[in-house]
């Protein structure tokens, strides 16, 4: 029971951790088929702005963060602009490596300029832990799922009920006959961009307290999140956030009853799996090809 | 590191010459130094293991060629970072000795690059000293000409070492493993199982984890519900503060006996309190801010304030005590030859390090110079890592 119930809160907040990241994938690509993949590396920076602006800069929660997010913000954009739109303006597929390559870049960047020490980033809701079902959880890990899913909810309002969400859409239904109606297509995109670095952004402050901060923390979470993704659909945000919980429970679940050296063979093997059965995903539909 | 410089004729004439030949020109001219390289990790997660080596060998060059270097020229450091990562460290050993030029390598804290190094450094001919990374077949790598040393701990001994302890001190008598998943945990698993047979005792299960896990609490809980009243631990220090975290989750406290990877980096900040209740082994430890060479640090590096900023004093030791060593043999060999070195390996005595003095360190069939009575157990408190009480 208590190992059932270990790996179930384990799985949940990984996953929903694993979903956030993955929302970032499946909002550029739902606008302009295209992704960030310095996507770990936005958590990343996330969780390093974080840290410099409150142990270094001493500024208060409610403002660093925020900060940080609009830091994010920022950098989502300036990838869109200089390594997506360069290729995609001219069809070609390069903005894939462009995109890997800037996060090895700013990886990179960060370890020579925040410091290349792993470091902690405090937070009153690790302090303590919460006994469920006789396992401990750390506030800190049921906050994740929460903010997830309220992000995720969040997202689907302000597609649905805003005149930026529906313009939003537009773009992603007919680009052409969107900019000719006169919606901005380049600042959509780009504000895509944005919105998938805060969605990466937030994960990384909020996994920091539970782990710690460092340059190369990102890279692994990119990875998984890009397999949610895949796994969910890409299309659907729904579906993104489902196919993070499946895949952190199941990452959870095998380990604790099969052992951790069984852990990635199953997980992947799983993936591969059901993409053969599913090709779009879980919960993905097949792009309609109009002739 | 100043290096002095004689600007004689004849150095000029060789420094011209050599910007003619740039790297073909053989390190014979006596003025000339003669270049130790470094490959260890200078970024990333391990970083401040690659500073505390760096600091080691130049104590020891400051050491040495302050009493007019060795045969007659002054020793220079050349390092290169590996990243922690095996492809690199490689490329980099090749560079230093095929560029560069250099007599001898010093390696860093990652077992699975020395691994890497190890069989270049055998067909190279080039004596290859860890001072640092713990792997059993570093040094046990079967190669019939051996050219790679040690002056570090060794994860067969450190494995009977924790065994040991977890048995006498806590009465443990079926302990766990949580091991970081890659050589290094490979190399204790195989010592940790081989220390427990010899005693006939059966454990608890066989975990292991990623360097980037978030959440051990699943492998931990495997241990926890098959009974184990001990723990093993091996693993760098952002890992293993994940594992102590993930106990602090469960509310799981158990005796853990680990390895020294703890000690690499700033421990207790990132596991928290409960970090301190790790025991790992060490090799040396500054106790006393007046040990001599304590206060030669302190002179060199001024950053450096008290006993805390210094917390892998090990590296630090093993690095000096391993350039003394080399210097020793070089002078002994009477020449910067591969072969030569390592021949006066083993014939060295007397020479005073800040671990030991060392006597016959090596052996064609033993190339460790530290054994399990050159152990400490040790425990961080206060940010500063300390000698057990008993």
């Amino acid at each position: 029971m208590t190992l059932f119930v270990t790996a179930l809160v384990t799985g949940l907040g990984l996953g929903a951790m694993y979903g956030l990241i993955a929302l970032g994938f499946q909002i550029t690509y739902s606008v302009c088929s295209r992704v960030n993949f310095a996507q770990g590396s936005m958590v990343m920076l996330g969780a390093v702005l974080g840290y410099v602006l409150t142990q270094r800069a001493g500024l208060p929660v409610i403002v660093a963060y925020p900060l940080a997010l609009v830091g994010c913000a920022l950098m989502g954009m300036l990838v869109e602009l200089l390594l997506v739109r360069p290729f995609a303006v001219r069809g070609s597929e390069a903005w894939l490596m462009a995109t890997v390559a800037g996060g090895i870049l700013l990886d990179n960047a960060v370890m020579f300029t925040f410091g290349n020490e792993p470091r902690s980033l405090p937070s009153p809701l690790v302090g303590q832990t919460w006994q469920i079902f006789g396992t401990g959880v750390y506030p800190q890990q049921l906050l994740i799922p929460l903010v997830a899913v309220g992000l995720a909810v969040g997202l689907h309002v302000l597609f649905r009920r805003t005149r930026q969400g529906r313009a939003l859409l537009a773009v992603v239904q007919n680009p052409e006959a969107a900019r000719l109606m006169g919606i901005n297509t380049t600042a959509m995109i780009s504000g895509s961009f944005a919105l998938s670095a805060v969605l990466a952004g937030v994960a990384g402050l909020l996994i920091a307290p539970l782990f710690s901060v460092h340059s190369d923390m990102g890279t692994l979470f990119g990875i998984k999140a890009f397999a949610v993704a895949i796994l969910g659909g890409m299309t659907s945000a729904s579906g993104v956030m489902i196919a993070g919980f499946i895949y952190g429970l199941v990452e959870a679940l095998v380990t604790t009853y099969l052992g951790s050296s069984y852990t990635y063979i199953v997980v992947f093997a799983l993936l591969i799996a059901v993409l053969a059965v599913r090709p779009n995903g879980l919960f993905g539909t097949a792009a309609l090809r109009k002739v | 590191m100043p290096v002095r410089l004689n600007l004689t004729r004849r150095t000029v004439m060789a420094g011209a010459a050599a910007l003619g030949l740039l790297s073909a020109v053989p390190a014979t001219a006596q003025e000339d130094p003669i270049k130790i390289g470094l490959v260890a990790a200078l970024s990333g997660q391990s970083a401040k293991s690659g500073e505390a080596i760096t600091r080691g060998i130049m104590l020891a060059l400051d050491k040495i060629n302050g009493e007019g270097g060795v045969l007659g020229r002054q020793l220079e450091l050349v390092s290169r970072d590996d990243e922690s990562n095996p492809g690199k460290g490689l490329v980099a050993a090749r560079e230093l000795v095929q560029r560069e030029g250099v007599a001898a390598l010093i390696g860093g804290l990652d077992t699975p690059v020395s691994l890497a190094i190890v069989p270049f450094a055998n067909e190279a001919k080039v004596p290859f000293v860890g001072p640092w990374a713990a792997g059993t077949p570093i040094t046990k790598n079967g190669a019939e000409e051996n050219y790679v040393f040690r002056v570090s701990a060794v994860d067969e001994i450190v494995d009977e070492a924790i065994t040991e302890y977890l048995v006498t001190k806590y009465g443990a008598k079926k302990p766990g493993m949580i091991l970081i998943n890659n050589p290094w945990g490979e190399s204790n698993e195989k010592g940790l199982l081989k220390a427990l047979e010899a005693r006939g005792m059966e454990h608890a299960g066989i975990e292991k984890f990623e360097s980037n896990d978030v959440d051990v609490v699943p492998q931990l809980t495997r241990l926890k519900e098959n009974g184990a009243d001990g723990l093993f631990m091996v693993a760098n220090v952002a890992p293993s503060a994940q594992v102590v975290k993930s106990l602090d989750k469960m509310g799981w406290d158990v005796p853990i006996a680990s390895h020294w990877g703890p000690a690499g980096g700033r421990f207790t900040e990132l596991a928290g309190v409960s970090g301190e209740k790790v025991h790992f082994i060490q090799t040396f430890l500054f106790t006393d801010p007046e040990h001599p060479l304590f206060v030669k640090l302190q002179e060199m590096f001024p950053e450096i304030e008290t006993l805390a900023d210094v917390t892998p004093a090990t590296g630090i030791a093993n690095a000096y005590d391993s350039v003394l060593l080399l210097a020793a043999a070089i002078e002994a060999a009477g020449s910067t030859e591969g072969p030569a070195i390592r021949e006066a390996m083993y014939g060295i005595s007397g020479v005073e390090g800040v671990i030991k003095t060392y006597d016959t360190p090596f052996t064609p069939d033993n190339q460790d110079a530290l054994g399990p009575n050159d152990y400490l157990f040790s425990q961080f408190v206060d940010g500063q890592i300390i000698p057990l009480a008993d």
